[in-house]
């Protein structure tokens, strides 16, 4: 038999029994479209996230403290003294593939204008610090090199803590307000950010000159950390070798000794980050598989009844010439039939449920070509499967006695 | 001197059901020319159905010989059989055993279907002329349960032609019909012999089996005997004295 007549006895048996083979369909259309669906949120919850990660600059590198360990004990990250304004010097004459570089030093504390006060941080950084995080002075102006050296107390205010101290749309510039009781002249303020990826506020905090920050804020002689910029993205890991060698090097760290610090770059977090999302989009894939699972097995049962049920038609088959194979072929290519049309149907039904949940959660969805070549290749293999066992026994059976069939 | 289609020699066959042998065949010979009308008798057990499934080949003999038209059936296989069914025989089934919701010439088509020299066109006129020649080309269009009886035999009889088979086996093809019906049947299948279709029946009905040109009584898994029908009845002419009662069924 060939197999265009195989198609069309397939197809004709079928449609001899439209609503049994929709409702075995129903199963498979069910399973695949929550498949799709669930690909779909997920893979668009993962790339807004690496979207929104990557607008805070894909070539920033971080340099951290390593945790220091004393016979055991974690002494945590912060209180690290490992790195050091020298350190951002020599990376500065040394590296190749920096494109910006600059200290930051952390206080944390009560801020007071007039009757007004909010707890925020205070960045101790170099001018060249909001180039490298996407940062923009919205009024005003940066500090510059004289009031680094000379420790002047200026800042410019995020827009969060504008608000809080002199509320919303007003421009303080030219004021002074009490940072830890030290008084700050304010020199400009930030454009808005908005929030991160990971529903940080990234217009709470002040920006001010790093040796300001360091010695009459924090009273400390080490930096926290160092935040710098690679020439170009895919330069970013060449950068973070160079960082390492330069910083063990000056460090002078033996062989057998860990890095004292812990450099992190963004294409890397964005990397982590996905990594995570990926997970969850497997996880919730998975859910969806184990319900096309159960749709395939419904296309076994249905096409167990359906034997039994036409027995005396394969008994008639087999008297006019079908051999085993042929019947074989003819239930294994229904069962295929049924489950190709239901994924079909099944990514339809997905593609329009992501879109809609999508619009009604306010997330972003995305149905990915990936996802529909493995939907339905998945349904191949669930026709083949759960189809093969039936049509076997249809196969096997005896002529005479499948004709004699009550 | 006509062909022979069926030579079948000491023929035996047993089923072992457990540990119990049955000889449902303990040696036949029988033989069957082109264009022979023949009538298989016999009361239930005698062997008459066993015979009726290995002259149709969908059974194969525990021992002796069945040449059907020059080709020996013993050393066959399930394929084998299945593609000596498909081109040399046709099956007529007392249940008619039609699929539904199926047309009448999607139902005759059937047979072709297992047939892949055929091309859909030539299917298609075949089956238009074999339902032609049961006289229901009018209804090809019908499903089974829009048709009688009597019509559903006749789209199986088409069905059976199709593949222009050297043989057709009928097994008790009057047994669901009523007697009217029946001789309309029988009608049919002396028009088909006329032409030249070899036709071997089976049935327990006396009256039925005078249709045929020659009657074979089983017994006991053997031929009991063979005799040639000496007042042969002519389903046309039994027709003409029957009072008309069914005449919906002639209804184009």
């Amino acid at each position: 038999m060939n197999y265009k007549n195989l198609l069309k006895i397939a197809v004709r048996a079928l449609v001899r029994n439209k609503l049994r083979a929709i409702l075995t369909m129903l199963g498979i259309i069910i399973g695949v479209a929550s498949v799709i669906a669930m690909l779909a949120i997920g893979e668009g919850s993962k790339r807004s996230i690496t979207d929104q990660v990557s607008s805070m600059g894909t070539n920033m590198i971080m340099i951290m403290p390593n945790m220091q360990r004393r016979g055991g004990v974690s002494l945590g990250a912060s209180s690290s003294m490992a790195l050091r304004y020298s350190d951002v010097v020599t990376l500065r004459n040394e590296s190749a593939y920096l494109a910006g570089i600059s200290p930051e030093v952390r206080a944390s504390g009560q801020v007071i204008y007039g009757n007004e006060n909010t707890q925020t941080t205070i960045y101790g950084v170099s001018d060249e610090y909001l180039e490298i995080r996407k940062l923009k002075v919205g009024s005003g102006r940066l500090f510059n090199d004289s009031e680094m050296r000379s420790m002047a107390k200026v800042c410019l205010l995020g827009q969060t803590v504008v608000e809080n101290l002199f509320g919303e749309n007003s421009d303080p510039v030219g004021l002074t307000i009490r940072i830890k009781n030290l008084p700050f002249l304010i020199i400009g303020t930030l454009e808005d950010k908005g929030e991160s990826g990971m529903g940080q506020d990234q217009d709470d905090l002040i920006l001010a000159p790093w040796t300001t920050v360091q010695r009459r804020l924090a009273a400390i002689d080490y930096i926290n950390g160092i935040y710098a910029s690679a020439v170009s993205e895919d330069k970013s890991s060449l950068a973070t070798e160079e960082i390492t060698e330069i910083l063990r090097r000056t460090h002078k760290l033996k062989e057998s000794e860990e890095d004292d610090f812990r450099i992190m770059s963004q294409s890397e977090l964005i990397e982590t980050m996905s990594n995570i999302t990926d997970i969850m989009k497997y996880l919730l894939g998975a859910i969806a598989g184990i319900s096309l699972l159960v749709g395939g097995i419904g296309i076994m049962n249905i096409m167990f009844v359906s034997v039994t049920e036409r027995t005396r038609e394969i008994g008639l088959r087999m008297s006019i010439g079908g051999r085993g194979q042929d019947i074989l072929r003819q239930f294994l290519v229904e069962s295929i039939i049924l489950s190709i049309l239901g994924g079909a149907l099944g990514v339809i039904f997905g593609y329009l449920i992501a879109k809609g949940a999508g619009g009604l959660m306010n997330l972003t969805t995305f149905v990915s070509t990936q996802s529909v070549v493995l939907a339905f290749a998945v349904c191949f293999i669930i026709g083949v499967f759960f189809g093969w066992y039936p049509a076997r026994k249809a196969a096997n059976l005896n002529p005479i006695d499948a004709l004699r069939y009550e | 001197m006509s062909n022979t289609i069926i030579e079948i020699k000491n023929l035996r066959k047993d089923y072992h059901i457990g540990e119990v042998t049955v000889h449902a065949l303990r040696g036949v010979d029988l033989q069957i020319k082109e264009n022979e009308f023949v009538a298989i008798m016999g009361v239930s057990g005698s062997g008459k159905s066993t015979m009726l499934n290995i002259l149709g080949c969908l059974d194969k003999p525990s021992n002796g010989d069945y040449l059907l038209d020059g080709v020996d059936v013993k050393t066959m296989n399930r394929d084998e059989l299945a593609r000596l069914r498909n081109r040399k025989l046709g099956f007529v089934f007392q249940a008619y055993n039609l699929l539904p919701r199926t047309t009448a010439l999607e139902n005759v088509e059937l047979p072709l279907f297992y047939n892949s020299k055929i091309k859909s066109k030539e299917r298609y006129d075949r089956a238009v002329n074999a339902l032609e020649a049961v006289g229901l080309k009018e209804r090809m269009h019908h499903m089974p349960n829009q048709l009688s009886g009597g019509q559903q035999q006749r789209v199986a009889i088409a069905r059976s032609l199709v593949n222009d088979p050297v043989l057709i086996l009928a097994d008790e093809p009057t047994g669901n019909l009523d007697t009217r019906t029946s001789f309309e049947i029988m009608e049919l299948f002396q028009d088909l012999n006329e032409k030249g279709r070899t036709i071997v029946y089976v049935t327990h009905e006396p009256d039925i089996a005078k249709f045929a040109t020659r009657n074979v009584v089983f017994r006991d898994g053997r031929i009991q005997r063979e005799l040639v029908v000496s007042e042969r009845s002519y389903a046309r002419e039994i027709l003409k004295t029957l009072p008309v009662e069914n005449i919906e069924e002639f209804d184009a």
